[in-house]
C-alpha cells in the first residue's frame, strides 16, 4: 500500500500527513506507532529500531486513532485516571486543569457515553496531553471538533511544539498551526 | 516525567476492569446465575434421590462450572478492542504479559471467584457431604482459574473474528479437558471419604504451568489481533 515513503521529526517539527481518502494515512501512522509492522523498511526512534525496545518506544509517544480509546461507563475523569495513570503517575487536580482547559470542566463527571462526539475527542485529546510523551501520533485530531475546539488544539499542538516536542498529523484539512510552519507529506 | 511502576500499572488494571464489570452487573451474575440453574436442572431430570444425585455431583458440579465461566469468556476483551482502549493498553509501554495477568485476575475475580462461592449450596443440594465441601471450593478455586487463563488465550486470539466465541469453546474446552478428569475426580473421592490430595495437586500444577505460559502468549496474541 505504501512505497517509498521517508519521513522523519525532531523536536519542535509538526509534520503534516496529507492525501485522499484510502492513500494510507492512517496506515502509515500505525506503522509509526508500531501498531503495524511493514513489510519492508524500518521506523526509529533516537536512532534505534522500535523493535529493539517496544516498551521504551511507547513510552516516549502519544496515539490519538480513529477510535477516542475512551471507556464509554467512565467518567471523563476516571477514563483520564485510568488511561493516563498506566503510563504515569497523575493528580487529580493535573486532570481537573486539562479538562477545564479543554472546555470540558462542568462534564467531568458525566459518563463518556453521554458526551456530544466532539466533548469526546477533546477528552481524548486530554489524555494525549496529560500522557506529556515528547511524540504526538494524532489521526484526525480535528474531527467532530466545532470552529473554537479547531483553534483551541491548534493552540494545544503549538505549545506542545514550543516545549520542544513533535507531532505527526493526518488530516484532510491542512492544519494551522500557530507560530510554527508544518511540513507537508503527500501520499498520493 | 514520574512513570507509573508496571506493578502498579498492573494494580490499576485490575481495579480498572473491576469498577467496569460492577457497571455491568448482567454480565457477572450471567455465570452465577447459569451454574445454579444448571446444577438445579440435574435433580429435576436424574431423580430426587440424593444417593444416585452424590454419585454424579462431581461431573455435574465440574461441567456446570465449565460452561458457565467460558460464558463470561468472550467479555475478556472484546469492549476494549471496539472502544479503542485495547491499542492505548498495548501502547501504554507497560509489560503486556503484566496487563494480562491484571485482566485476567479482574476476570477471574468476576467469574470465577463467585462460582466457588455458591459451589458449597449447590454440592449440598446434590447431596455432598458436608466433610467433602473443601475439596469441591479449592477444585473449582483452581479450576476456574485454570479456565481464565486458558481462556484469555483463546479470547486474546478469536479477538478480531466474527463469531469468535463459538471458537474460542472450541479452542479452551479440548485444553480444560485435563483439568476436568482431575477436578471431577477430586471431589468424587473427598464424597467417599478418601483424601484429594493427589487430583488437587495435579490442578494446582496444571494451574501454575498456564499462568506461567499464558500471559506472554496472551500478550503476543493481543498484538497481533490488534493489526
Amino acid at each position: 500500500m505504501l512505497r517509498g515513503i521517508s519521513v522523519d521529526a525532531g523536536a519542535g517539527d509538526c509534520v503534516h500527513v496529507a492525501g485522499p481518502n484510502g492513500s494510507g494515512k492512517t496506515t502509515l501512522l500505525r506503522v509509526i506507532a508500531g501498531l503495524l509492522t511493514p513489510e519492508q523498511g524500518s521506523v526509529s526512534w533516537r536512532g534505534r529500531s522500535i523493535g529493539s525496545d517496544r516498551d521504551a518506544y511507547s513510552a516516549s509517544f502519544s496515539y490519538l486513532g480513529h477510535s477516542d480509546g475512551l471507556k464509554p461507563e467512565f467518567t471523563a475523569r476516571e477514563n483520564l485516571t485510568y488511561e493516563v495513570g498506566l503510563r504515569r503517575k497523575l493528580g487529580a487536580s493535573a486532570i481537573d486543569e486539562t479538562l477545564a482547559r479543554l472546555g470540558l470542566g462542568p462534564s467531568h463527571d458525566q459518563p463518556a457515553r453521554s458526551l456530544s462526539a466532539g466533548q469526546r475527542r477533546r477528552l481524548a485529546m486530554a489524555r494525549v496531553m496529560l500522557t506529556a510523551a515528547p511524540l504526538w501520533i494524532l489521526d484526525e485530531p480535528f474531527t467532530n471538533l466545532d470552529h473554537a475546539g479547531v483553534n483551541l488544539l491548534s493552540e494545544v499542538i503549538a505549545l506542545h511544539l514550543d516545549a520542544g516536542g513533535a507531532a505527526l498529523l493526518a488530516t484532510h484539512q491542512p492544519p494551522a498551526i500557530p507560530r510554527h510552519a508544518v511540513r507537508r507529506l503527500d501520499l498520493a | 516525567m514520574d512513570r507509573t511502576g508496571p506493578a502498579a500499572a498492573a494494580m490499576l488494571m485490575y481495579r480498572r476492569d473491576l469498577l467496569l464489570a460492577f457497571r455491568h452487573w448482567d454480565q457477572v451474575a450471567q455465570p452465577v446465575v447459569f451454574f445454579a440453574m444448571v446444577t438445579t436442572l440435574f435433580p429435576l431430570a436424574l431423580s430426587p434421590e440424593l444417593g444416585e444425585l452424590r454419585q454424579l455431583a462431581g461431573g455435574v458440579l465440574w461441567v456446570a462450572a465449565l460452561l458457565a465461566a467460558l460464558l463470561g469468556l468472550e467479555f475478556l476483551f472484546r469492549a476494549d478492542h471496539a472502544d479503542g482502549t485495547l491499542e492505548q493498553m498495548l501502547l501504554s509501554g507497560q509489560p503486556l504479559a503484566l496487563l494480562a495477568i491484571a485482566k485476567g485476575a479482574a476476570h477471574w475475580t468476576v467469574c470465577g471467584l463467585p462460582l466457588v462461592l455458591v459451589s458449597p449450596l449447590l454440592a449440598i443440594s446434590l447431596g455432598v457431604p458436608t466433610d467433602a465441601l473443601r475439596t469441591v471450593m479449592l477444585s473449582l478455586a483452581l479450576g476456574t482459574g485454570i479456565l481464565s487463563a486458558l481462556g484469555a488465550i483463546g479470547a486474546a486470539l478469536t479477538l478480531g473474528l466474527r463469531r469468535g466465541s463459538m471458537l474460542l469453546s472450541l479452542l479452551v474446552l479440548p485444553l480444560a479437558m485435563p483439568a476436568l478428569i482431575f477436578g471431577a475426580r477430586a471431589i468424587d473421592m473427598a464424597i467417599q471419604g478418601d483424601a484429594a490430595r493427589g487430583p488437587l495437586l495435579l490442578l494446582a500444577a496444571m494451574l501454575v504451568l498456564v499462568l506461567t505460559l499464558a500471559p506472554p502468549a496472551v500478550g503476543s496474541a493481543l498484538r497481533i489481533s490488534a493489526e
